[in-house]
C-alpha cells in the first residue's frame, strides 16, 4: 500500500459514517420540510403565523439579554483573572468554567431549586416569590451556562492584550472609565463580537433547560418539540429546525472567522 | 443539599439521611451503567473514526480537508434537536436500529466527534509531522509502521484531552438523547429529567448529586488534559 492510499484509507471511516448520518439526515430533513399540506410556504407560515412569530421575538429577546447580561459579567471576571494572580484562583476558574459541560436540564433543575415554589428564593423572601417558569428563570438559565463560555473567549483576547496600551493611557491623564471606553474595549472587541455570536447561538439553540423551565412560555427549541410529538406536524418541526440550525451557524461561523476558535454549543 | 434532607418541605431540621440516594440507586441504576457503557462505546468509535482521520486531514492540508472538518464539526453548531429529528426521519422506520442502543450511540458520536478530531490535530498539526514521517519512511517504515510509531504516540495528549471530553460529553448529552431514547433506554440525564418530571423533590436533588459526583472528577481531568494539551501545541 502506498502512501497516498493509506492516507486516503485513513479518511474514509469518517467520510462513511459523516455521510450516513449527517449529510444525509439534513437533507432528508431539508425535504421533509417542503412535505407538509403548506408546501415549502412553511417557511413563510413561520413569520406569518403568530404563534411561531412571537416564539421566535421571543427567543430572540431572552437570547439577546443574555448575550448582553454574559458580555457585562464575564468581561470584568475574565480582566480581573487575567490581570490578579491570586490563591485560589485556578479553582475559582475551574468553577466558573464548570457549566460548560452540565446538561441544560441539570441547569434549569438548579434554576428551580433557586426560584421554584419550594425554591430558596421563595422561601427565604416574604410573600410568594417564583421565577423559575417566566422568562427571567430561563434568562437566568441561559446566563448561567453563557458564562463559561464568553469567559474563556475574553480572557483568551485578554490575555494578548498590552498592559503598556492602558498605562500610557493612564499617564496622560485618562480617567479609568475612559481607558475602559477607548483601550479596553476596542481592544476586546473582536473577541467581545465573536464570545456574543456563541452565547446568542447557545441561547438560541438550548432544549434542556427550556425543557425543565419552558411550561408557561414557548421559545424555538420547545415548539419544534411539541409540534413533533404533540401535534405530529413534522414539516413544521422540520422547517424550524432548519431555520434555527441556519441562525445558529452561521453565527458560530462569525465567531470563528473572528477569534480562529470557538468554544463549542452545547446545552 | 436538598437531596440528602429527609424531608426538603420541613428543611434541614427534619435530619440528613442518605434514604434518597439509595432510592436512587433503585431506580436508576440501570440508566447510570448504560450512560457509563454508551460513553465508553462512544469513546472508540470516536477513536476508531477521528484518529486516522485527523492523521488524514493533518497530512492534506487543503480547502477540501477543511470543508470536510467543517462539515462534521456541524454538530456543534446545529441544536442537537434539529439533528436528532434529521435522525429520526431518516432512520426511524428502521425498527431494530431505532430501538437499540446503537442508535443513541450514534447520535453520541456525532456530536462528540468534531472534539476528539480538533483536538488530535491541534497537536499534530503543531509538530513537523512531514520530516519525522520522511524519515521514518527513508528508513524502511510502511505506512502503517509510522502511523503506529510516530503518530500515534506523537498525538497522545490531544488523544488524551479528546477522549476525557468524549467521555465527559457524552455522559452528559441531553438534547439528542431525549429525541432518539427509547422508555427502556435511558441515559443519565434522560433518567434525570424524568425524576425532575416525575418524583419527589429530594430524589430529583440526590440524583442530581449523583450526577454531579460522576461528571465533576471527569470535568476537572479534561481541563487539565487540554491545558496541557495546549502548552504542547505552542
Amino acid at each position: 500500500m502506498n502512501n497516498r492510499t493509506f492516507v486516503m484509507a485513513c479518511l474514509t471511516p469518517l467520510l462513511v459514517f459523516s455521510l450516513a448520518f449527517l449529510a444525509l439526515p439534513l437533507i432528508r430533513l431539508f425535504l421533509a420540510s417542503g412535505e407538509g399540506d403548506a408546501g415549502w410556504a412553511v417557511y413563510l407560515d413561520i413569520l406569518r403565523k403568530p404563534r411561531y412569530l412571537n416564539t421566535l421575538i421571543l427567543t430572540v429577546l431572552v437570547s439577546l439579554a443574555t448575550t448582553f447580561a454574559a458580555l457585562a459579567v464575564s468581561t470584568t471576571a475574565g480582566m480581573f483573572l487575567v490581570r490578579n494572580r491570586f490563591r485560589g484562583r485556578g479553582s475559582l476558574l475551574a468553577v466558573l468554567t464548570l457549566p460548560l459541560a452540565f446538561p441544560g436540564v441539570v441547569i434549569g433543575f438548579l434554576i428551580i431549586l433557586l426560584g421554584g415554589r419550594q425554591g430558596l428564593v421563595n422561601q427565604i423572601t416574604p410573600g410568594h416569590v417564583v421565577f423559575a417558569y417566566s422568562a427571567l428563570g430561563l434568562f437566568l438559565g441561559y446566563l448561567y451556562f453563557s458564562i463559561p463560555r464568553v469567559l474563556l473567549t475574553v480572557m483568551a483576547a485578554a490575555e494578548k492584550l498590552d498592559p503598556a496600551l492602558e498605562e500610557a493611557a493612564r499617564t496622560m491623564g485618562a480617567t479609568p472609565y475612559s481607558v475602559m471606553k477607548d483601550v479596553i474595549i476596542p481592544g476586546l472587541m473582536p473577541s467581545l463580537i465573536a464570545s456574543g455570536a456563541i452565547a446568542f447561538a447557545t441561547a438560541m439553540g438550548a432544549f434542556g433547560t427550556a425543557f425543565t423551565l419552558a411550561t408557561n412560555i414557548d421559545v424555538i427549541p420547545m415548539v419544534i418539540y411539541t409540534e413533533f410529538t404533540l401535534s405530529a406536524n413534522i414539516a413544521m418541526a422540520s422547517a424550524l429546525s432548519i431555520v434555527l440550525g441556519i441562525i445558529t451557524w452561521i453565527l458560530l461561523l462569525i465567531a470563528r472567522s473572528l477569534t480562529g476558535s470557538t468554544v463549542a454549543g452545547g446545552g | 443539599m436538598a437531596g440528602l434532607t429527609a424531608n426538603y418541605f420541613k428543611g434541614i431540621s427534619s435530619g440528613l439521611t442518605l434514604k434518597w440516594v439509595y432510592q436512587v440507586w433503585e431506580l436508576y441504576a440501570d440508566s447510570i451503567f448504560l450512560s457509563i457503557w454508551l460513553a465508553l462505546a462512544c469513546l472508540i468509535c470516536t477513536l476508531l473514526i477521528g484518529l486516522p482521520a485527523a492523521y488524514g486531514l493533518a497530512r492534506h492540508p487543503g480547502w477540501l480537508s477543511r470543508l470536510l472538518e467543517e462539515f462534521i464539526s456541524l454538530p456543534l453548531a446545529v441544536p442537537g434537536l434539529a439533528l436528532a429529528l434529521a435522525l429520526l426521519q431518516l432512520y426511524g422506520s428502521m425498527k431494530g436500529f431505532r430501538a437499540s442502543w446503537a442508535f443513541i450511540l450514534v447520535g453520541h458520536v456525532l456530536y462528540t466527534l468534531p472534539f476528539m478530531v480538533r483536538s488530535i490535530l491541534a497537536v499534530l498539526a503543531a509538530m513537523d509531522l512531514k520530516t519525522l514521517e520522511e524519515g521514518a519512511a527513508s528508513l524502511g517504515a510502511s505506512p502503517w509502521q509510522r502511523f503506529r510509531d510516530i503518530v500515534v504516540p506523537n498525538a497522545m495528549p490531544g488523544i488524551l484531552a479528546g477522549a476525557l471530553t468524549v467521555v465527559t460529553l457524552s455522559i452528559g448529552e441531553f438534547n439528542l438523547t431525549w429525541m432518539l431514547h427509547t422508555p427502556y433506554l435511558k441515559t443519565l440525564p434522560v433518567g434525570l429529567a424524568d425524576s425532575y418530571a416525575s418524583m419527589r423533590l429530594e430524589i430529583a436533588s440526590a440524583y442530581t448529586l449523583v450526577f454531579f459526583v460522576m461528571i465533576v472528577p471527569l470535568l476537572m481531568a479534561m481541563q487539565w488534559a487540554s491545558a496541557r494539551a495546549q502548552r504542547i501545541t505552542q
